[in-house]
């Protein structure tokens, strides 16, 4: 007989999302992390004695719903007092600051444009909002719920009123450069603007597709996309979510790798039996969930010999390319941007739209970046205990970096790569170099390596279009079930996507506790 | 090096060179006795739809024997030490019951259970499988092979030679021809003989419902061989005969042939235009004991449920063949439940046959078939009654017969 109900695979956000709510809900759950620490991408991680940081280093897309249903804040989840600003950097013009609604040091009509445009998308992404925390219809399907989801769509939308729902389509779609041209002047401001709704994806601000969507996705979150740090670091959302899940009764093991889903057939078909750990330990349980990718799921473990051929197929033409690469700096002392008191928020290194285009124009022939693109933070600043005292954490999220170089990944390669970051920020931080203690360049074939996802993508695939809602991450699968019975998935390849939201975790369970 | 099967492709000469269609490697001997240049095509095979006469040559299949050039026909080489596996995944049947030198008929489906296409796996050795199918079929076979790491898939449809030689005189011929234990092959044996140097093998197989092989030889061969089989059947009545032949014996058969009885899914545009095992039925090829293949789960489905349509043999009042009749649940014509996919007078079985897709629930009433007719270039039709016939129309005792009888 088996010792647990339901076995978790993967000790990310999602997967102790997942656990908490199937353990509150009575079942028996194990949660099994292939790391020594739980977290996933939001993991701390020591690059250097005494400085430490994630790759997921801030909060943005979860909801306020989600953190009160699970009381984080009664296992010890605390924020700082405000969300982070969004400020773009500039060598010659006065520093602009993007603080939720309100946008100082503007140029002239661009304060004004920015609160009628942030109140369009703010409208819109409470329109979108439910439909994150639910379980996409399934095509085809006439149930009332699945007619339900999509009446409710309708409604929400229509109740924009007509001509903003009519706004709403046909800013949709649009690429980002064409939705700032129409509202702003200031170039470093649109550059601004566009990364958040480009970042972690394979998209420049002349792409069409989801760019807009994503936006608004992560604008769901609890302060309507801001972004906030935890009291200490996203490691303390982690031990929050640890805490929860330990109060509910989840058995959590962490070193413990899974080799193989098990899957038994007979006359009456395929279904799941447990998991072989990489020990070659088996445990045994009717259902497992997995936060992994959908290609580790289910070409590693489970293998397309229990899979459908036309399935399969999909599974492996996903679009999961990872173009962000992380940079660690451990510095010395706060560095000096020019013209900011304080490197406080989110600091866009982007001087324009084209800056961000031709960034993307080289990874996608597989080359680096001549000037690369970067969002930069000082983490510790809100959390000091991530650097010793006087000293500071400094991350860059650098764009676009390709996951295979034409040239190859070397370490020539790899120091061309960290020499034009730290050159790049030398521009806006004179004298930042002298006070690099150590640093750290993370591939996205290093992130695949070491946070075990494919091809090093952020959000396990590519939030397209193509792999949004009802195709998340392709059909047959998008509703949390899979085709084997007893195999679920609840990562951020499934519907609505990735960043820190936990609600691919939330909805999975609501699916499982159906 | 330039295949001998593109050689009306390499005259610089010609201005349509890269049009030209390929040639079997038999061409040599069947251009000479294609006295009608009767060509059509198949695969991009020039390919005789009959040489002489179709009602003589199908005759010669039912009588005596004929070969038809299996040339065109896809072979796909599955090997490694996961072949067995990828295959058994893909096709409906379970080939773990496979033994060396068997043959098996198969039949493979999409995700939704609709038919891609039918055909026959060889089982060579243990590692190595032959598949061979009517249509193209090696992207099919590529995305059924990913994730498996042990497997190869290569398009041999060039690497042989083959001939299917079928009738009552056929094994005949193969022992004048010398062929020891020949006799010994049951029906769906493959048997491994010398031939000038090389191997021939044949497979007791075929597409007519009768008796008959299938002929496998190196193709620098295919030549003399053609000569040495020709010369061994010069007393029993040896005629080549094409594809027009072929379309009347197999369905005396019972047999289904595509673009007539099923639309490839593959290939099909419509929603369910194409069709399921079930609705074919050959709900004998699919084996719910295999955990799983492709198509299970919607098969299962269709099978509890039971299928709309099935495919049906009727026998049919008159001698007016019901080509492309529809068919009703009386002789008014008032309710429409079907229509005929393929129909003939049968010389053999002296009766107006058919085979028929018909609504599942009319099954059990009277079924009516709409025929028109021409006679003199005057318009006819009539209202014919049919019949159900449960077993196939032809399936003579000589067919399964081992050793088989010598006529």
């Amino acid at each position: 007989m088996a010792d647990q109900d339901t076995i978790i695979i993967g000790g990310g956000h999602n997967g102790l999302v997942c656990a908490i709510l199937l353990a509150r809900a009575g079942q028996r759950v194990t949660l099994l992390e292939a790391c020594p620490t739980l977290g996933g991408m939001a993991a701390e991680r020591e690059f250097h004695p005494g400085f430490k940081a994630a790759l997921a280093q801030t909060l943005y897309a979860m909801p306020r719903s989600l953190i009160r249903d699970l009381d984080l804040a009664s296992h010890g989840l605390e924020f700082g007092p405000e969300p982070l600003p969004l400020r773009p950097l500039s060598l010659s013009a006065p520093p602009q600051s993007i603080n939720g609604e309100s946008l100082a040091g503007a140029a002239d009509g661009d304060a004004e444009a920015y609160l009628k445009y942030v109140t369009m998308l703010k409208k819109f992404a409470a329109a979108l909002a439910p439909f994150w925390e639910r379980t996409m219809p399934r095509v085809g399907a006439t149930g009332l719920p699945d007619l339900l989801t999509f009446g409710k769509l309708g409604l929400k939308l229509r109740l924009l009123g007509k001509d903003d729902m009519l706004e709403f389509f046909r800013v949709a779609t649009l690429p980002m450069r064409d939705l700032l041209d129409e509202h702003f002047s200031d170039d470093g401001l649109k550059a601004a603007l566009c990364w958040d709704a480009l970042v972690g994806s394979q998209l420049a601000p002349r792409s069409p597709n989801q760019a807009v969507l994503t936006l608004l996705n992560r604008m769901a979150g609890k302060d309507a996309g801001q972004h906030v740090i935890p009291k200490d670091g996203m490691p303390g959302l982690v031990r929050a979510l640890e805490s929860a899940a330990v109060q509910a009764g989840v058995t959590i093991r962490t070193d413990c790798s899974v080799k193989t889903v098990q899957i038994e057939g007979d006359e009456s078909g395929q279904h799941c039996t447990g998991v072989e750990l990489e020990s070659g330990e088996t445990l045994l349980s009717d259902r497992v969930v997995s936060s992994a990718d959908p290609q580790t799921t289910f070409l590693k473990l489970i293998g397309a010999q229990h899979l459908e051929i036309e399935f399969t197929n999909r599974i492996s033409r996903l679009r999961n390319r990872g173009y962000v690469a992380r940079v660690n700096l451990a510095l010395s002392a706060l560095p000096t941007f020019q013209g900011l008191d304080s490197p406080h928020g989110r600091l866009i290194v982007a001087p324009t739209m084209d800056s961000i285009e031709f960034a993307w124009d080289a990874a996608k022939y597989e080359e680096l970046p001549a000037s690369p693109v970067m969002e930069v933070l000082v983490p510790s600043l809100q959390a000091p205990g991530l650097a010793p005292e006087g000293q500071h954490v400094l991350v860059a999220n650098v764009m676009y970096v390709p996951y295979d170089l034409k040239s190859g990944w070397t370490p020539g390669s790899r120091d061309e790569l960290l020499n034009t970051v730290l050159r790049e920020l030398e521009r806006y931080a004179p004298g930042i170099q002298e006070l690099v203690l150590a640093s750290e360049l993370l591939t996205p074939q290093d992130l695949a390596s070491q946070y075990r996802v494919t091809n090093g993508h952020w959000h396990h695939c590519e939030p397209a279009i193509d792999q949004l809602l009802m195709m998340r991450p392709t059909y047959e699968a998008a509703q949390y079930a899979t085709p084997i019975p007893g195999l679920y998935l609840c990562g951020a390849g499934c519907h609505p996507a990735g960043d820190v939201s936990g609600n691919p975790g939330r909805n999975a369970a609501k699916e499982i506790l159906a | 090096m330039m295949n001998r099967t593109d050689i009306l492709r390499s005259d610089t000469s010609d201005p349509f060179a890269g049009e030209r269609l390929k040639v079997s490697y038999f061409h040599d001997r069947e251009k000479v006795l294609n006295l009608r240049d009767a060509w059509s095509s198949w695969n991009g095979f020039k390919f005789a739809d009959y040489y002489y006469d179709v009602d003589y040559e199908y005759f010669c299949i039912r009588n005596t024997c004929g070969t038809y050039d299996i040339c065109p026909m896809q072979k796909y080489l599955i090997e490694g030490d996961d072949a067995l596996r990828m295959l058994n995944r893909m096709v409906t049947r379970d080939l773990n019951k496979l033994r060396d030198n068997r043959v098996t008929y198969v039949a493979w489906c999409t995700d939704a259970g609709r038919l891609i296409d039918d055909g026959t796996v060889f089982r060579l050795g243990e590692n190595r499988y032959l598949l061979t199918c009517g249509s193209p079929c090696l992207a099919w076979l590529r995305k059924s092979a990913f994730g498996f790491t042990n497997v190869e898939v290569t398009d041999a449809t060039e690497d042989w030679a083959a001939l299917s030689l079928q009738g009552p005189t056929s094994f005949a011929v193969l022992q004048r021809m010398g062929l020891d234990g020949v006799a010994a092959l049951k029906p769906f044996d493959i048997g491994h003989f010398p031939f000038l140097g090389g191997t021939l093998m044949v497979s007791r197989t075929g597409f007519t419902g009768d008796l008959g092989y299938e002929l496998w030889i190196d193709p620098e061969l295919a030549l003399p061989f053609w000569d040495a089989l020709y010369a061994a059947g010069a007393d029993f009545g040896i005629q080549p005969y094409g594809e027009s032949a072929t379309n009347m014996a197999r369905l005396e058969a019972g047999f289904i042939m595509p673009y007539m009885e099923f639309n490839e899914a593959l290939k099909t545009v419509n929603f369910e235009y194409d069709q399921t095992p079930f609705e074919l039925d050959l709900g004998w090829l699919v084996d719910f004991k295999k955990p799983h293949f492709n198509g299970r789960a919607a098969l299962l489905e269709q099978k509890l449920n039971g299928p709309e349509v099935v495919l049906t043999k009727l026998n049919i009042e008159g001698n007016k063949p019901a080509e492309e009749s529809i068919l009703y649940s009386d002789k008014k014509c008032s309710r429409e439940i079907g229509y005929v996919t393929s129909a003939m007078w049968s010389p053999v079985v002296k009766a107006n046959i058919a085979l028929a897709m018909i609504d599942t629930a009319a099954l059990k009433g009277e079924i009516w078939a709409e025929i028109y007719y021409q006679r003199e270039l005057r318009h006819h039709h009539k209202v014919a009654r049919c019949t159900i016939q449960s077993k196939p129309f032809w399936s003579p005792e000589r067919a399964r017969l081992t050793p088989p009888g010598l006529l």
